[in-house]
């Protein structure tokens, strides 16, 4: 046991005395949670729009200060002819143009049909959209203050509500994001680079002719990691909760027991790593490409796995993070309880028991 | 029960042959040192003997003790200093000792008497990093390591290697008063000149052993006179003596060139006299070592 001890605390001497990996370890999440949560986001604000207005009429001004009444387009620039239409899109920054033909008043009091024409720039598709929604949105909205409620003989109104996340923020699809990433990074390739540095330095030479079994030189390099990352979890819960109002509405004991289960599932890959590789550099290399980028791309945190082809929506099935994504939102956002999201833990934790027992087996007693 | 006794090991790296048929043993008590140029496979054959690689044919023991079977045991038992400094370089002297000493159940404290000697030639300084420590510091550090638990054989590869004459001076004192203490020792260098201090050395190159000896009767078995040559142009006089067929072998040895000769040196020196070498200079030297390993070197070059 005393053992055990002073291996932990020799690895809390490398963890602490080193600055990159101090670094890496409390920079980064701050860093991600801020970058995601502020600033790559894909709700609208302030979209620059072009108005080329041709009636100049008060309908037409005051469908134009509708929209820019919102916080989602601000005009940039009107334009006067059609020509100024491309350029103003080369230049990049108005993404949404506004064509109101003239007579505008006229044609809606006379011909009962006025036209409005929007122009996006579909270089970004998902952005255009948007955007044309948007747009949509206000100009039938201005539509009805205008006519005010006609009675129709048959209508089917739709009535929307959003569920979990009334507001549409995505910062609460993101912090949940976040969270397995970085539990991943610190987890997974911080253990996997720490127990190689030990082998491409010499160390392990000597550790394994001493008397510990190689059992007790895995924990005891893992152990560290295993309360960091649960420190992490706790800094980007915080975060999440205070900087940007995400709720916890299931308990607070399960989220924290399901991150601590995914600490150590990405534990158990930074040692599996480990024991394939000798060089820190490789082992960095796979923990990047093996398991940052498919958890980025693959666990539904950014591109909604639904809509991925069918051979990748099997590959993201092995990826924890997938199933630790599903948990957290579940449990965040929904008020899961076990019950809900046992299976994904249970998945979870099969991965962790495998993980764990292929690395050991795989350890290598003797160098080579 | 003897400490070491490896029977014809052999080892391969693919097509690499590491150690071929390597046999010997080292007694009670002995500092047991193998000799040879980097590549020569010693530390290979440490490896093999601490239990970290198993050998493809042969046997060893250590203690009595099985080098594949027992390797548990072995490894509380030995301690072992490996080739390339391989102590925590974030560590300060103090934690990288109370670390080793704590992994082999067992306190700096319990087994100060062992290590007082070196370490408070380092205790100056324990609370510097070690990888901030110069080398002659290190290797005492990784001594210290290796003893802490009070082995019962020592294993130290190439111990002295990138390390300055004086710490490497100082670095043999302490081997010969562990001696003292009773633990056999097999150590392995590259010098020459640390040969002598050892028990009984093996001379090894290319994976083989070429003679297993005390240094004196390796000395002594040198059959031939050694001269001792100097001349103002170093470079040329090696060419000229080197050409000469009467020359058995010639090599850069300090200031001098130690040359042997199968013919009377009168040939030689007709030899070279209308070459017109300056400052020449030809005085009988006593044969070392080296002029032992470097005869034996060039018959198993011969051989193959």
């Amino acid at each position: 046991m005393q053992q055990f001890f002073v291996f932990v605390r020799k690895e809390c001497y490398h963890i602490f005395r080193d600055k990159r990996t101090l670094l890496i370890l409390f920079g980064m999440p701050l860093v991600l949670i801020i970058l995601f949560g502020f600033a790559i986001t894909n709700e609208i604000h302030h979209a620059q729009i072009a108005v080329l207005d041709q009636s100049r009429d008060s309908y037409s001004q005051r469908l134009v200060r509708k929209m820019t009444a919102s916080r989602y387009f601000e005009v940039n620039r009107y334009l006067s002819s059609y020509k100024e239409i491309g350029p103003a899109f080369r230049q990049g920054d108005v993404k949404l143009v506004v064509v109101i033909p003239g007579r505008f008043a006229h044609s809606f009091e006379h011909e009962k049909v006025a036209a409005v024409q929007l122009l996006t720039d579909a270089s970004d598709p998902n952005t255009a959209t948007t955007l044309i929604n948007y747009a949509n949105a206000m100009i039938i909205q201005y539509q009805q203050e205008l006519t005010g409620e006609i009675k129709l003989p048959l209508t089917i109104r739709s009535e929307i509500q959003m569920v979990y996340n009334p507001s549409l923020k995505g910062v609460f699809l993101f912090v949940p994001g976040v969270m397995t990433l970085i539990l991943m990074l610190v987890s997974a390739m911080m253990t996997s680079i720490t127990i190689t540095r030990e082998k491409e330095l010499g160390t392990m030479e000597i550790l394994l002719v001493s008397p510990l079994k190689p059992v007790m030189i895995i924990a005891g390099k893992v152990v560290p990691y295993i309360v960091l990352s649960f420190i992490i979890s706790l800094i980007i819960l915080a975060m999440g909760t205070w900087v940007f109002a995400m709720p916890v509405k299931g308990s607070l004991l399960l989220l924290l027991l399901e991150c601590i289960l995914f600490g150590l599932t990405a534990l158990s890959l930074g040692i599996l790593i480990s024991s394939m590789t000798n060089s820190q550099q490789t082992a960095m290399m796979i923990s990047l490409m093996g398991l940052m980028l498919p958890t980025v791309l693959l666990s539904g945190f950014v591109f909604p796995l639904e809509s991925m082809p069918k051979p990748l929506q099997v590959v993201a099935n092995v990826l924890p993070a997938k199933w630790f994504n599903i948990i957290l939102k579940d449990v965040m956002l929904k008020g899961a309880g076990l019950r809900q999201v046992w299976m994904p833990t249970a998945i979870l934790c099969g991965m962790t028991v495998f993980f764990l027992a292929v690395s050991i087996r795989k350890f290598k007693i003797r160098l080579s | 029960m003897l400490p070491i006794v490896v029977e014809h090991i052999h080892k391969s790296f693919g097509d690499l042959k590491a150690l071929h048929d390597i046999s010997f043993t080292v007694n009670e008590g002995e500092l047991f040192g193998l000799i040879g140029p980097d590549g020569a496979g010693k530390s290979t054959l440490f490896r093999i003997l601490t239990t970290l690689l198993l050998a493809d044919k042969g046997n060893a023991t250590v203690n009595g003790l099985d080098v594949v079977k027992q390797y548990r045991t072995i490894r509380r038992e030995v301690g072992y200093m490996p080739g390339r400094f391989s102590l925590y370089q974030d560590l300060t002297i103090e934690e990288n000792l109370n670390f080793f000493a704590t992994i082999f159940n067992t306190t700096v404290e319990e087994n100060y008497d062992l290590i007082k000697d070196i370490y408070e030639q380092i205790a100056p300084f324990a609370k510097r990093p070690a990888g901030k420590l110069s080398g002659g510091m290190k290797q005492k550090l990784a001594l210290c390591c290796a003893l802490v638990h009070k082995p019962k054989v020592l294993f130290l590869d190439e111990p002295t290697t990138g390390v300055d004459p004086v710490s490497r001076k100082e670095f043999w004192d302490m081997l010969r008063r562990l001696k003292t203490k009773g633990i056999p020792i097999l150590v392995s260098t590259p010098y020459m000149d640390e040969a002598i201090l050892c028990d009984r050395v093996a001379l090894m190159q290319k994976g083989a052993i070429m003679q297993i000896n005390t240094p004196a009767n390796i000395v002594a078995g040198f059959g031939m006179p050694v001269w001792a040559m100097k001349a103002d142009n170093m470079y040329r006089l090696i060419r000229d003596l080197r050409a000469f067929e009467g020359v058995y072998s010639c090599y850069a040895f300090g200031e001098y060139l130690h040359v042997t000769v199968n013919t009377e040196l009168e040939n030689v020196k007709a030899y070279l006299a209308p070459l017109g070498h300056e400052g020449l200079e030809i005085k009988p030297a006593k044969p070392g070592i080296e002029d032992a390993f470097m005869q034996l070197m060039q018959e198993q070059n011969e051989l193959a």
